[in-house]
């Protein structure tokens, strides 16, 4: 087991803070955790129905606790893949609970992982990406969400209607424009 | 003396999941190469692969899109352990695979004696560099194509064409981890577990990263230290082959064996279709949907120019290269380092 180490600040970090609209943090920032659990929980439930296909693959790590940490946020992520036992909580950062696994980057660089636009080794590269712990279950997990089609930060957007996707609409020109400058 | 039997300048892709095959199939690709979820495939990577009813329906994806399948069987059965690797040959015969990539003699023999009229490619870890070595597994188990190692210079390529019986088949991209392809045994020395009959080249389960507060990372293979990264320097690969390593001599620690570099053949392509290249083949099994989609697409493109007469460059795939350095590694000179 392992525990969270502590926030970084790369470059590309200091630029998505410069594009990422303040508003969008301010609005995070205070709402309490238990107003987010049931968000989480609804979004992990609706994904797990829709692409069942995706735990075959994380195999013998289902049972494993991942941390997944966008460090520009407030809160950072604990996942457990097991269809049978599924979770998904967030936790604010001197909370964040015991895990085998951290995934760290930036918000919107593991919404582009996630979204299949960004290749994991390219940011593992170029030190964007931050991997500690159970290497394997990490590799696991990343081919295991790769091989859906689609996308999964537009299945989450759609729970939320017309303003989930306009919201994702939004954060997809933020980050283009972040990788441009 | 050559066989041609198919059109020059086919782009050969990786698929490491069924996502990343119909990416490639859309990217453009020619073919695409991938393997099982076992140790018959030389990317035995956790989470990776296809499973039989996944095959399957790949193989009918990329067939009703005009594109091939090759099937990589390309690892070395331990002694008495050849059912897996019959198996996966079997099945892929009867899912029709275009071609089974093959390493082994044993597999080759198996695939000769009871599927004769089965396509087979020479794998690149079987390591044969010479026109003696090739025309061996031509004329013993009716190679059709030989994936080439990459330790050869053009002249040499044209040279060895003249004088072999199939295809030619060359690495353009990705990872450039020479060594002697096919017979490496750092990872088996290092872990237990071997490259070549395992189909792991260093496992992710024998792999850590270790950041401190200063983002100084270090990587671990095992019990052995790979290599160490100050915050603003790019890490490779954690293999043993692309580490630094102190010496007697080089007390402040080098790359003993290989650098972390890509291979980025773009310019040489005019040169390679003259050399008599039959097919340009693509690393990165391991690699996501963006990076199939990304290099496929571009490659794609490049191809297409070249094959009418303009010159390509694809600098801007750097940023998806390990160590983000390229090289044209032998097939611009011997001496790459």
């Amino acid at each position: 087991m392992m525990t969270a180490q502590a926030d970084y600040r790369s470059e590309t970090e200091k630029q998505e803070y410069r594009y990422l609209p303040r508003l969008l943090r301010l609005i995070i920032a205070p709402v309490p955790l238990f107003a987010i659990q049931p968000v989480l929980h609804k979004i992990v439930h609706q994904i797990a129905q829709k692409r069942p296909e995706l735990f075959d693959r994380i195999g013998p790590h289902k049972d494993k606790l991942f941390l997944i940490d966008p460090v520009n946020l407030p809160f950072a992520f604990a996942l457990r893949p097991n269809p049978d036992r599924l979770s998904f909580r967030a936790y604010r950062r001197r909370n964040v609970p015991q895990v085998e696994a951290r995934i760290a980057g930036t918000f919107l660089t593991l919404l582009d992982m996630v979204d299949g636009q960004l290749d994991g080794d390219a940011l593992f590269f170029t030190r964007e990406l931050v991997v500690e712990g159970d290497t394997e279950a990490v590799v696991c997990l990343r081919n295991a969400i790769d091989d859906i089609e689609g996308s999964i930060a537009e299945d989450t957007a759609n729970l939320f209607g017309f303003a989930g996707r306009n919201a994702l609409k939004v954060l997809r020109k933020v980050r283009n424009h972040g990788r441009k400058h | 003396m050559a066989e041609n039997t198919e059109p020059v300048g086919e782009l050969v892709c990786p698929a490491g999941t069924p996502a990343s095959l119909r990416t490639a199939v859309d990217a453009g690709a020619d073919a695409v190469y991938c393997g099982f979820q076992n140790a018959t495939n030389a990317r035995n990577f956790p989470g990776l692969n296809f499973t039989l009813p996944e095959m399957k329906k790949a193989v009918a994806y990329a067939h009703e899109h005009g594109t091939k399948v090759l099937l990589a069987a390309n690892t070395f059965p331990p002694a008495g352990k050849i059912q897996l690797w019959k198996d996966a040959v079997d099945s892929a015969v009867r899912m029709g695979i275009d071609a089974i990539i093959v390493a082994d003699i044993g597999v080759a023999g198996y695939i000769k004696k009871n599927h004769p009229d089965q396509r087979i490619h020479l794998s690149v870890q079987a390591g044969a560099p010479s026109v003696e070595a090739i025309k061996y597994y031509c004329e013993e188990f009716g190679v059709r194509r030989v994936v080439l190692p990459r330790i050869l210079t053009i002249p040499e390529i044209k040279s060895l064409k003249k004088d072999i019986p199939c295809e030619i088949e060359c690495f353009i991209f990705g990872n450039h981890g020479l060594m002697a392809e096919g017979r490496c045994s750092l990872t088996n020395y290092v872990t237990g577990l071997s490259t070549n009959m395992d189909g792991v080249c260093s496992p992710a389960g024998d792999v850590k990263y270790e950041e401190d507060a200063q983002r100084n990372l270090t990587t671990k293979l095992g019990a052995f230290t790979i290599d160490c990264f100050s915050c603003t320097q790019n890490p490779g690969y954690p293999t043993i082959c692309k580490g630094r390593y102190r010496a007697p001599h080089r007390p402040d620690g080098y790359y003993a064996f290989e650098e972390p570099i890509s291979l980025n053949l773009a310019r040489l392509l005019p040169e390679l279709i003259k050399a008599g290249v039959h097919a340009f083949k693509i690393e990165g099994r391991q690699r996501s949907r963006a990076y199939v989609r990304e290099v496929v697409s571009s490659w794609r493109k490049a191809i297409d120019d070249v094959m009418a007469g303009q010159d390509v460059e694809l600098a801007h795939l750097l940023s998806l290269t390990e160590g983000h350095k390229q090289t044209q590694g032998a097939y611009e000179t011997k001496r790459w380092r």
